[in-house]
């Protein structure tokens, strides 16, 4: 399911199929359009998910590219209408329109070594773009997943982070930011994972997901190693209405975070981010 | 003397020591020693007299400290890291548990005969500073962002 532009205003109502609870605040959904049909994507695009007499918001989409069958978002409740959304039980309708943003550019990695910084529930935008970087493993050099959560409790996807650790091909590595000593990973932050990965700098492009801060940061150590600026991209949160660049809500300097986005590389959005209030 | 070779080409490999020149080194390595430490076993304690440092060849150790409902990790360090700096504040006293996680191989320095060479010879002196400051720093660095809970309810961050 592709909409137009005059379409991209009118919520499609999708059936909620399953609800997983992944952490005590952060849920995700699997959603199928209730007219039928297969809703196609790519990797670090979001959808304005509307929850019926409550408000609509803006949040990527966690499931597989590949899959069209059924469309996957992993939500952390934080105010309103994401409270609400957790709320929402299997069988339920919520509206959906989308997909919009521009994606990770994971094809334009191809040939390089692939670096994945995720922090909290920034993993669930890299998700997709991780899927699609495992179907295609053969066309990366390294593949490094660095992730940071705040407690062990906190890490999302923890299974399937297990199991692409347990793989040959892929280093994982995740930190906590506290722990007791009942947890024998890494403590710390997520940018001095950065310093130890097994990765080419010069030959490495590198997707980084998180609060902006970590964002900052991590950006900021791939460079200290020799990443290209422009060879890093990150994922800016704006608040957002339209979704699609009409009304100007999600302006971010000289760009609308929802169509000139949400992806951006470091070249791009590191003088904005200094910028105080923007 | 062997050893002492050994002990130079090891310390050569660590990044502390990248780019350091011989003569320094040749100083430096009179006051180094190969330790191991097994998985659970402490490097150093809270409160005792900081009179080491040790740079990490091999292996992981997680600073800690003690509280009343058990220990609280506040960061790992492993291969290529350095443990120590307490050697260089008055009073010389550790303000961690560190404590290794792994069977973890590391070289120690005498604090005291490092210091002594210090003072002798300002030149290490500032050498050994200067290699220990970013490293501070950037320690420092990273506890304020944890302080910040990035990933913690509240506002957006
Ligand atoms: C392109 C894009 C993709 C996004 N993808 C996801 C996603 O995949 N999963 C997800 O959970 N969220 C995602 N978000 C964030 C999500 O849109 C917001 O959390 C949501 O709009 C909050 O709306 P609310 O009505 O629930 O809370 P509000 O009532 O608007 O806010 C309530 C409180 O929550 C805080 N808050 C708002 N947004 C955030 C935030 N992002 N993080 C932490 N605190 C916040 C506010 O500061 C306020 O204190 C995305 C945002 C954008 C722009
Ligand atoms: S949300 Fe309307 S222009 Fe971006």
């Amino acid at each position: 399911m592709k909409m137009d532009v005059q379409d991209s205003m009118v919520p499609v109502p999708f059936r909620i199929e399953k609800v997983r609870r992944e952490l005590s605040d952060t849920f995700t959904m699997e959603l199928k359009p209730e007219a039928g049909g297969a809703f196609r994507f790519q990797a670090g695009q979001f959808n304005m998910l509307y929850v019926f007499g409550v408000g609509e918001v803006p949040i990527s989409i966690s499931g597989d590219p590949g899959e069209s069958g059924v469309l996957v978002h992993t939500t952390r409740a934080v105010g309103a209408v994401t409270r609400a959304m957790g709320q929402l039980e299997v069988g339920e309708t919520i509206g959906v329109r989308g997909p919009f943003g521009k994606p990770w550019p994971v094809e334009q990695a191809f040939g390089s070594d692939l670096v994945i910084v995720a922090g909290g529930v920034g993993l669930a935008p890299l998700r997709p773009a991780i899927y699609q970087a495992l179907a295609n493993r053969e066309k990366f050099g390294k593949l490094v997943i660095l992730y940071g959560a705040r407690t062990a409790d906190d890490i999302l996807f923890r299974k399937e982070l297990e199991r692409w650790r347990g793989r040959f091909d892929v280093e994982v590595k995740v930190t906590v930011d506290r722990a007791t000593d009942r947890w024998a990973g890494n403590v710390g932050v997520v940018t001095n994972l950065v310093a130890r990965g097994g990765f080419d700098p010069m030959h490495t492009t590198a997707l980084v997901c998180g609060p902006e801060i970590m964002m900052r940061f991590a950006a900021q150590a791939l460079v200290k190693r020799g990443v290209s600026p422009a060879g890093v991209y990150v994922s800016m949160e704006r608040n957002m209405k339209c979704g699609v660049g009409f009304c100007g809500h999600c302006q971010w300097g000289p760009h609308f975070v929802c169509r000139n986005g949400p992806v951006f590389t470091w070249e791009e959005a590191s003088p904005l981010l200094a910028v105080r209030e923007l | 003397m062997v050893q002492i070779d050994d002990l130079s080409r090891i310390i050569d490999e660590h990044p502390f020591a990248h780019g350091m020149d011989d003569t320094l080194r040749a100083l430096i390595v009179g006051c180094a020693a190969n330790e191991r430490y097994d998985a659970g076993q402490y490097v150093l304690r809270e409160g005792g007299r900081a009179d080491k440092f040790f740079l990490i060849r091999a292996g992981a150790v997680a600073l800690e400290i003690a509280s009343p409902s058990g220990a609280i990790m506040v960061e790992t360090l492993s291969d290529g890291d350095l443990l120590g700096w307490s050697w260089l504040s008055d009073p010389p006293v550790w303000t961690f548990d560190a404590r290794a996680t792994q069977l973890t191989r590391v070289i120690s320095f005498d604090a005291n005969c490092l210091r002594r060479k210090m003072d002798a010879d300002p030149a290490l002196g500032y050498e050994v500073l200067r290699r220990f400051l970013p490293i501070m720093a950037h320690r420092i660095h990273a506890a304020r962002m944890q302080m910040l809970d990035l990933y913690g309810p509240g506002p957006r961050r």
